[in-house]
């Protein structure tokens, strides 16, 4: 700190206080572990140190301060950006020491947005044409790290030399260093290329593992592209003995193979070959891997894998076991016998003491499960998860779910059960599936009818134990739960319990958006009770018979009638809607008081299961369980949520409604009942019906199907939209904003019950304030009729018995939902599969696949210009078009061939190169010349390196280049081509 | 290909990294409190590879240090234990039986050493000879630069000047 000081005292004199006295990297080191100031104000009093030595026009001090500060930036993460001109300056030192300082500094911290980066495109260059290898190293490493499209078009010439050069610590790293330059700048491909496929040539194994690495990566991007350079990889797959290229040139093979079959048989064998006799369990895991991925038509070769396989998966390491389930799980969706062969083991693992073993057993242990075993299975892993720590018992419900609902729940059969193990995984103590249970308990109660008894008794179950309460991970499960319950009631053998469980007081643990579906559903289930309460006195009353099941069991059977789909055609709903009630309840009351007797029996199962025992809707009760539902929510009228307080209101003022009336309804028990009919009986009634609207599940597209109205103009800018949301008060958010889609739909149900409710007086807040707004921004409105048409239909949407009403006005969406449900019409059978509705999943597939990188498709399309291209001229020139590899092959040794004439240039044309002042510009002029030689229908590429070469050189030599290269082509040609044909073709 | 590799002490204190792919500082970061997470809780007897963010990072332990390396899902684990291992070997020849303080001192030096066994997140030498001819001569090109650099004469002509 006194240096400080000192240099603003002494600033002239300030370099020499800084050299002498400056902290090497090491002292900071030293000085950072032993500090006692703490390490961030130590670091930041160093960071300032830097500061000012970075600024030193000595190189040395220079370098030091910046070597310190790239060892706090890649150690401690200190910001160094601000210094990226200061390591540009030390990059540029003529001392190797300082400038490999320098250099790592910017691999360390530059990136595309670096500003000076458009500095060091001539500092890269004068050094990536070093004759110190080591500079040459330097700069191709850290090209290797930022480059960018404009240094890497820059460079490409720089690359392209060195890909040929003699030295080969400098070439390998060159040929690595081209893959990051293809990757940003596509166009080199058509200069390197070449050059890069000769390496592939190169005895030295360093160069060659360069290069079938570069290849690798290459061909993980677009395979198809390096096809024809197949024999190439061929030969090396049955020649080198580098297990490091043997495992690079595996994957290239196994990115090959699916493309060509022929290629596939021919190279399956020596992979074998290799699987079998290799020490190296590296190579061995390639060759299985590559097996089972890309070649799993090939019988033996798969069985060879499935026994290595084994052979990992019993070893003692725990690296083997966990890539031999990895292995297997690969092969699994094509050879489940190979899983199935290993079962023992698999299972054996799932008890391993590594998280990540445990995670891949179960995987497997998942693909073997089937219908036939799907009970079994569960049974296990269910039980399996009780002993499992919390992480685990996750993955394991969660694997259960995510199988069992696979495809619609295909795999599952008895409903029944699967609902019971739902509530079962609920109660498992480290279950935390709360949200994924949910879906599935109301997803099942929508599309499987016959399922609904026993998931209302699953959910009875789970809303009845209020020790379920205080585990916050369980909510989402109990919201379903209460759910079902509300809309499933009529299942129910005791109404009176759910209402209990659903307000009991522990309920204040619940977050108040499960609470509204709680109170909400508590209201549906008052209705029902009501209902039936009423239905059961008209029926005394009017029938004079004391046969209260028959009054009930029409209740049910109303239900029935309502969700079946046939009875349907010659009912409108939304007509009835618009007209009284009655009509439509009495044609049902007279409907099934005339064959009463007869449904009863054949609804028996339903409704004696119902209600079997005896009437249990007595005045005492009914008056006990409202007053019950009034004392329990008498304290929620204060509530500050928005939806909690909206359903207690609801269900409060309902009871407020109908209170009086239901006594005086008692008093005059007995007497006729035609005089007076009531106007409470009369609102349960539209409320019962609101309720028994069934919610069906809605397809994805379905909004999609609904035509565009003619003359529908969408204003482009939706801005205007936020100021007119801005003057309007009503928090629709607030109000939908619940989770779940599902209970987006119920939600939306409700309000529509509402305005049935009250449709006989229009004046309503809501509708009120909805034609306020109307008239306000009728642009956005769609025309009156189409208007009413969304509103009316939106809830029944999906509801069947709408789809076969032909006079309905909203013939159209009916059609549309037609297509969108595949409804099964067909009765149950008691043993088979219940139905399961499924909405068309063909349309959902939208989702198209993602496109690879422009990038990629740049290069690969200019590999396969390069590796193609030369197809052309060989058509002419051989007459043997179709044959690719051939004219690649050709394309090669003409390669080879002027590989050996630039060796014999070397001397002469690049040391020259670096002294002469001029040679960039006379590069620059040859990479004009080279784009020139791309544009399309120019001739054969493999005669642009030459032409760039060809340019730094004497004209004579050129042109002696050139004659001799033409002269040797043909040649080459014609002997080359026997060799490969049988390869492909 | 080779994301990042990163030396993390049993303690969590990072040692070396060497970033293969762009990641900002801020990444880097973050990257690397969730695997040191990862990796520094998991016991001595599991296997050596996690599954991160659609990755692979395959880590060995040597003594007090983690080495990680992050790959690409098809790549070859078993391949990239023994390039860690390869590493750790040059380095133990190169600092003699090498230890953490080694490390922790030398940063540089590992960097450089990694720099001539890596490059682009590929393996690009596979004898360890060869890495320690190199950084060898590279050692003695520095040293020599040194020398002349550390005579007093020299300091005294630099800052005169």
């Amino acid at each position: 700190m006194a240096g400080g000081v000192f240099s603003s005292y002494y600033s002239s004199s300030s370099s020499i206080m800084e050299t002498l006295f400056q902290r090497t990297l090491e002292d900071l080191i030293k000085g950072l572990r032993l500090q006692l100031i703490g390490e961030s104000a130590f670091v930041s009093k160093a960071i300032e140190e830097i500061r000012r030595e970075v600024k030193s026009t000595d190189p040395h001090t220079k370098s030091t301060a910046l070597q310190k500060l790239s060892y706090l930036a890649s150690l401690h993460f200190h910001d160094m950006s601000w210094a990226a001109f200061h390591v540009v300056e030390v990059m540029s030192s003529s001392r190797f020491f300082h400038k490999r300082i320098g250099y790592h500094a910017a691999s360390l911290s530059f990136h595309d947005d670096t500003p000076v980066l458009l500095l060091i495109t001539n500092q890269l260059r004068k050094d990536l044409a070093s004759t110190n290898e080591f500079e040459v190293s330097l700069a191709l490493e850290c090209l290797s790290r930022i480059s960018t499209p404009d240094l890497a078009r820059d460079l490409t010439p720089e690359i392209f030399t060195l890909l040929s050069t003699t030295k080969i610590l400098v070439r390998k790293k060159a040929i690595s260093v081209v893959l990051r330059v293809f990757a940003k700048y596509p166009d080199a491909v058509r200069v390197c290329f070449k050059r890069l496929v000769e390496n592939l040539d190169s005895s030295d194994p360093q160069i060659l593992a360069a290069v079938v690495g570069v290849f690798c990566e290459l061909a993980s991007q677009d395979p198809g592209s390096y096809l024809p350079l197949a024999p190439e990889f061929y030969r090396i797959l049955i020649d080198s003995k580098n297990n490091w290229v043997l495992i690079k040139v595996l994957k290239i093979f196994a990115k090959l193979a699916p493309l060509e079959p022929r290629l596939a048989k021919r190279v399956v064998e020596p992979i074998c070959d290799h699987m079998r006799r290799t020490g190296a369990k590296s190579l061995m895991f390639e060759c299985i891997r590559t097996v089972v991925s890309s070649f799993s038509e090939y019988e033996s070769a798969v069985k060879l894998a499935v026994v290595k396989i084994r052979e990992l998966l019993v070893d003692d390491d725990p690296n083997l076991k966990y890539l031999g389930l990895q292995a297997l799980s690969v092969i699994a969706p094509k050879h489940l016998w190979a899983v199935l062969e290993n079962k023992e083991v698999v299972i054996k693992w799932l008890s391993d003491e590594d998280p990540n073993i445990k995670l891949e057993s179960l995987r497997l242990v998942m693909t073997m499960v089937s219908e036939s075993n799907v009970v079994e299975i569960s049974r296990v892993l269910v039980n399996f998860s009780l002993k499992s720590g919390p992480g685990f018992c996750n993955e394991i419900l969660g694997s259960i779910l995510f199988t069992c609902s696979r495809n619609v729940y295909e795999m599952i059969i008895d409903f029944d059960w699967y609902v019971s193990l739902l509530g079962e995984m609920s109660r498992i103590p480290h279950c935390q599936k709360g949200v994924e249970i949910e879906n599935q308990l109301i997803d099942i109660g929508m599309r499987v009818k016959d399922v609904r008894p026993e998931l209302l008794r699953v959910a009875r179950d789970l809303l009845i134990d209020p020790a379920l309460l205080g585990n916050p991970f369980l909510h989402r499960i109990l919201a379903a739960a209460a759910w079902v319950s509300g809309e499933y009631v009529e299942f129910s053998r005791n109404p009176f319990e759910l209402i209990e469980a659903l307000l009991q007081p522990r309920t204040n643990l619940l977050p108040l958006s499960v609470r509204a579906v709680y109170i909400h559903s508590a209201f549906k289930v008052l209705i029902f009770c009501l209902h039936s309460y009423i239905l059961q006195s008209e029926s005394i009353t009017s029938s004079f018979s004391d046969n209260l099941v028959l009054g009930v069991s029409e209740l049910v059977l109303k239900r029935n009638m309502l969700e079946g789909s046939d009875l349907t055609t010659c009912e409108a709903p939304s007509a009835h809607r618009s007209e009284g009630f009655n009509p439509r309840n009495q044609s049902y009351e007279d409907l099934s008081i005339e064959n009463g007797g007869d449904r009863t029996i054949n609804d028996g199962q339903t409704s004696t299961r119902a209600f079997s025992e005896k009437n249990i809707f007595t005045y005492e009760s009914i008056i006990n369980l409202i007053n019950q539902v009034e004392l329990a929510l008498g304290p929620l009228t204060g509530s500050h949520d928005a939806e909690l307080l909206e359903r207690t209101r609801h269900i409060l003022c309902f009871i407020e409604l109908i209170k009086g009336e239901i006594t005086e309804c008692l008093v005059q028990k007995g007497k006729t009942l035609e005089s007076e009919e009531m106007k409470a009986s009369k609102i349960i009634k539209l409320m019962s019906d609101a309720f028994s609207e069934e919610l069906g599940p809605v397809s994805v597209s379905a909004q999609q199907r609904v035509p565009i109205p003619e003359g529908l103009v969408l204003k482009e800018n939706l801005d205007d939209l936020e100021t007119i949301c801005a003057d309007i008060q009503v928090p629709p958010s607030n109000l939908f904003s619940l989770g779940s889609p599902y209970y987006g739909e119920e939600v939306g149900v409700s309000p529509f019950g509402l305005q049935n409710k009250e449709e006989s007086e229009p004046s309503n807040e809501a509708t009120f304030l909805l034609t306020e707004h109307r008239k306000l921004h009728g642009l956005y409105y769609l025309a009156s009729e189409k208007n009413e048409i969304v509103g009316n239909d939106y809830p029944p949407a999906n509801e069947p018995k709408l789809q076969d009403n032909p006079k309905n006005d909203t013939e159209d969406l009916v059609k549309l939902t037609v297509q969108s449900l595949a409804t099964n019409k067909k009765p149950n059978h008691a043993k088979t599969r219940p139905v399961v509705v499924k909405l068309d999943e063909g349309d959902l597939v939208t989702i198209t696949a993602k496109r690879p990188e422009t990038k990629d498709d740049l290069v690969s399309g200019a590999v396969r210009e390069v590796l193609l291209g030369s197809d052309t001229r060989t058509a002419t020139s051989q007459s043997n078009p179709s044959d690719k590899s051939s004219s690649k092959r050709k394309g090669k040794e003409k390669l080879n061939v002027d590989r050996s004439e630039l060796k014999e240039n070397l001397g002469d044309s690049e040391t020259p190169k670096q002294e002469n002042p001029s040679s960039r510009k006379n590069k620059h002029r040859t990479i004009g010349k080279e784009r020139r030689h791309n544009s399309p229908g120019k001739i054969g590429k493999e005669r642009e390196e030459n032409g760039q070469k060809g340019k730094q050189k004497s004209s004579h030599r050129h042109a002696r280049h050139k004659a001799r290269h033409r002269a040797d082509a043909p040649l080459n040609v014609v002997s080359q081509t026997p060799v490969i044909p049988d390869f492909l073709l | 290909m080779i994301h990042f590799v990163l030396l993390i002490s049993r303690q969590g204190k990072v040692r070396l990294t060497k970033w293969y792919s762009p990641y900002t500082q801020k990444e880097r970061t973050k990257v690397l409190r969730e695997l040191s997470g990862v990796i520094l809780t998991r016991g001595p007897k599991l296997c050596n590879f996690v599954e991160w963010r659609g990755y692979k990072v395959v880590y060995k332990r040597y003594a007090s240090l983690y080495f990680c390396m992050c790959i690409d899902h098809e790549d070859n684990e078993l391949e990239i234990l023994e390039i860690i291992h390869h590493y750790v070997e040059i380095l133990d020849r190169y600092f003699g039986s090498v230890c953490e303080l080694d490390l922790i001192f030398n940063f540089h030096k590992a960097y450089y050493i990694l720099d001539e066994l890596l490059i682009a997140g590929e393996l690009q030498e596979s004898s360890k000879k060869t890495v320690a001819r190199l950084i060898a001569a590279q050692d003695s090109l520095v040293e020599a630069a040194k020398e002349q650099r550390s005579s007093i004469s020299n300091i005294i002509a630099q800052a005169t000047k």
